[in-house]
């Protein structure tokens, strides 16, 4: 990486930028797991790591959520914008040693803000923990140079339109500059009380919906139909969904604090606004799914689409969860139980994190030029992701149904934590196969890129057959 | 040239933003501004101070330029008995909530009486000083610049006081050790008043930074948890060991919040507590062995009385 710091745009590869993101994505996805297996195994035995005093749970919490967050699932979607944007472009990627130094800034970048997050230097505000000159750092130094890049590819693109997935990566890119810098203003501005309560939460869902969500399915729009051959079975729908994207999900930030006391009728407009999410929810995987027709044998036979029609699958649950769960209806009954942590898992590393593993597995291939190591070995990744998840996702709903009913039947919290023990047990171990899995990812990667077979120009890696 | 053809489409991407920016931001922001104090928002920005998140008076959040909250039962400056009454010192240098420094954040009728009674606009950080929350014949709660109105002075104040809560540096620790990742301080307006207590109203907020609601409720809300239990001997215990009074609690240990010396000035050793405490849990020894009592001046007091004081 370092060689390339300092060469000259024309003598950096193509895809440099791209592998680099994506090797440190996957690196931040075996850190940011590891940490969330470790946390969760004090939610099960508290005194299990006692006298690691540097490692409490209060400080590594966030470490975790934002080790996954900012390292894998941004870092993966940066690595996929950098190889699929100019792809779709017929072109180069705008700059590679830009690039290249954003990959290079934006993990030291990381490094620092986790380690202030470790010793405890918040904001205090959930996901916007980060204090305000890292805030400044990661708008100004890691997020600002990559949509510049991905902006300029767009626009020094050779083809006449732009496919769906472009216009997501743009669109999204440039949503999540002007959502960082407004929900990082409580603390530039020093706003206070509800303001700052209600800004917080504005900010964590709108990166969430603006960011996470979107970009996760525009990298399903390009791997879908480039794997499979079929053409995206409706840009009309993809149309549907990019716009009801921008106007439904960045409006219903209240509902997260729907038991607050903020103002009745924005609680009241979040919630129908939030109901919405549905239209592009249902657009989309209806149009994944139906661009699927006649390839369905490939969700069993190749990897990539595997990784992808799983992801999408995971979409409906999410969904349909995220549209209901958030109506006064049933709020009140899950609201800051397990259920919602199970419904952040299951954006986050069901439906975004398949699709993305997907976008890493295919442009790792396609960079590099050689064929993935080990079908096994993937398939063993896919599945300890899948069945860790789904461990995961189930405990956390029923610890959560658990916590729901002992709120309204007054029960004494202690009873709670008595009956949640063998879920966090299983949480626990759900966790900790995601992150054995990854690491078998991690080896499944670098032995691709030191002895896969070779892809002949012009051919594409589903074309190959394994040779192991 | 590139973007002629989705000229109307990048149009209508910015009036779709920017009306849903302007509902969910600019419309909320104006209703919830326009909201007065409540009399719990006067306190909580009293005892608090400003910011309690990283700020450049105390970046590594150690609990500095915080008030401190006292119970007066005798007039600082007279000696003459009075009522028990909470008041708030803030030393010279110590930085003022907002409630003090900008004139929109008390709101209305709060703002105004504050400055003709309660006399706060003489109020400066240089010199510091003692406030107290007070209501009028309207039942308007205002603040009190005790030291102008009744010539209390910081120093005179804290030697009166009968016991002093380091409450503002307590919820610094709060914040910094996490403990809003379980402990919410959020009562549900639906269904948690019989076991956290009353739900929080619009105006609670004012002037507060950062709330910390929390959103993951592991453990029970501590909004009012100071009304419910209000042992120093027992909370002691629970930030110590909490499996001590609650044997199937998943709180971590923060004894490390002790520091080195206790209360009268003994080593502390936690490895050594710790085998002794193994013993007790395996049936060798008969008792848990002593929690020494935190000092004054550490981090361990300072979140007991940030919790005890939660009303």
């Amino acid at each position: 990486m370092l060689k390339y710091l300092f060469a000259k745009e024309d003598d950096i590869p193509q895809g440099t930028a791209a592998i680099f993101f994506a090797v440190s994505s996957i690196a931040w996805f075996i850190i940011g797991t590891g940490l969330g297996s470790f946390n969760a195994a004090k939610l099960a035995f508290p005194d299990m790591f006692h006298g690691l005093y540097a490692l409490q749970f209060g400080h590594m919490r966030q470490v975790h959520v934002h080790a996954v967050i900012f390292g894998w699932i941004a870092m993966a979607f940066a690595a996929s914008m950098m190889y699929i944007t100019p792809a779709l472009g017929n072109t180069k990627l705008w700059s590679e040693k830009l690039g290249v130094w954003n990959c290079l800034l934006y993990n030291v970048g990381l490094c620092l803000a986790l380690a202030l997050l470790w010793s405890g230097v918040t904001s205090g505000r959930e996901y916007s923990d980060h204090i305000w000159p890292i805030d400044l750092y990661i708008a100004f130094v890691m997020v600002v140079p990559w949509c510049l890049n991905v902006w300029m590819t767009v626009i020094n693109r050779r083809t006449q339109g732009i496919y769906t997935t472009n216009w997501f990566f743009a669109g999204c890119m440039f949503m999540t500059v002007i959502v960082f810098l407004i929900g990082n203003m409580p603390e530039w501005l020093h706003l206070t009380g509800l303001n700052e309560a209600y800004m917080t939460w504005w900010f964590a869902h709108n990166i969430l919906g603006l960011l996470i969500t979107p970009v996760a399915a525009a990298i399903t729009y390009y791997i879908v139909p480039k794997i499979t051959g079929n053409p995206l079975y409706s840009h009309r729908v993809g149309h549907l969904h990019f716009w009801s994207i921008v106007v439904f999900y960045s409006t219903p930030a209240a509902h997260h604090l729907m038991s607050s006391p903020l103002p009745e009728w924005l609680k009241s407009f979040a919630s129908v606004e939030g109901v919405l999410i549905l239209v592009p929810a249902v657009a989309y995987v209806c149009n994944i799914l139906l661009t699927m027709q006649g390839k369905w044998a490939m969700f069993v036979e190749n990897i990539e689409i595997k990784f992808t029609i799983t992801g999408v699958l995971l979409a409906i649950p999410l969904n349909m969860q995220g549209g209901f769960q958030q109506t006064r209806a049933i709020n009140w009954y899950i609201h800051g139980t397990g259920w919602i942590v199970a419904h952040a898992h299951l954006a986050l590393l069901g439906f975004s994190t398949f699709a993305e593993a997907a976008a890493i597995y295919y442009g790792m291939q396609v960079l590099l030029r050689r064929k993935l190591y080990s079908a096994s070995l993937a398939n063993f990744h896919f599945w300890m992701l899948l069945i860790g998840f789904s461990l995961y996702w189930t405990s956390m709903t029923i610890a959560g149904l658990i916590q729901g009913a002992a709120k309204i039947y007054e029960v004494p919290y202690v009873d709670v934590v008595i009956a949640e023990h063998p879920y966090m047990i299983v949480r626990w171990l759900g966790g900790t196969m995601v992150f054995f899995g990854n690491i078998v990812w991690l080896y499944n990667m670098i032995m691709t890129a030191r002895a896969g077979d070779v892809v002949p120009a012009g051919r594409q890696p589903a074309e190959i057959a394994y040779t192991r | 040239m590139a973007f002629r053809e989705y000229r109307i489409g990048c149009w209508m991407f910015g009036v779709a933003l920017s009306l849903s920016m302007f509902i969910t931001i600019v419309l909320p922001g104006l209703d919830i501004s326009s909201m007065s104090s409540t009399k719990i928002a006067l306190e909580k920005q009293l005892t608090y101070g400003w910011e309690t998140g990283f700020n450049y008076y105390d970046p590594f959040l150690q609990g500095k330029d915080k008030p401190i909250k006292v119970t007066l039962n005798k007039d600082p400056k007279t000696g003459a008995a009075i009522d028990k009454t909470d008041a708030y010192v803030f030393p010279a240098g110590t930085h003022f909530p907002d409630g003090l420094t900008h004139n929109n954040i008390l709101g209305g009728d709060v703002q105004k009486v504050s400055e003709s009674k309660g006399r706060i606009g003489d109020a400066t950080e240089e010199q510091g000083g003692v406030f107290l929350v007070q209501s009028d014949a309207n039942d308007t709660p205002y603040i009190e610049y005790a030291t102008a109105t009744r010539g209390w002075t910081v120093d005179a104040t804290l030697k009166a006081a009968d016991q002093q809560f380091l409450a503002g540096s307590g919820k610094t620790i709060f914040v910094r050790e996490g403990c809003w990742w379980c402990h919410t301080l959020l009562p549900e307006q639906t269904q948690d008043w019989e076991s956290f207590g009353r739900p929080p109203l619009v105006g609670d907020f004012n002037g507060e930074s950062p709330t910390t609601f929390g959103s993951d409720r592991k453990a029970p809300d501590l909004l009012h948890v100071g009304s419910r239990n209000s042992s120093r001997e027992w909370m002691t215990l629970h930030f110590f060991n909490p499996r001590l009074v609650q044997p199937h609690s998943i709180m971590p240990r923060y004894d490390y919040l002790w520091g080195t010396k206790d209360h009268d000035g003994k080593q502390i050793d936690l490895a050594s507590w710790d085998t002794h405490y193994q013993r007790y849990v395996s049936g060798e020894e008969i008792y848990a062995p002593e929690v020494p009592i935190p000092a004054p001046n550490s981090e361990a007091r300072m979140l007991i009385d940030f919790v005890l004081n939660l009303k």
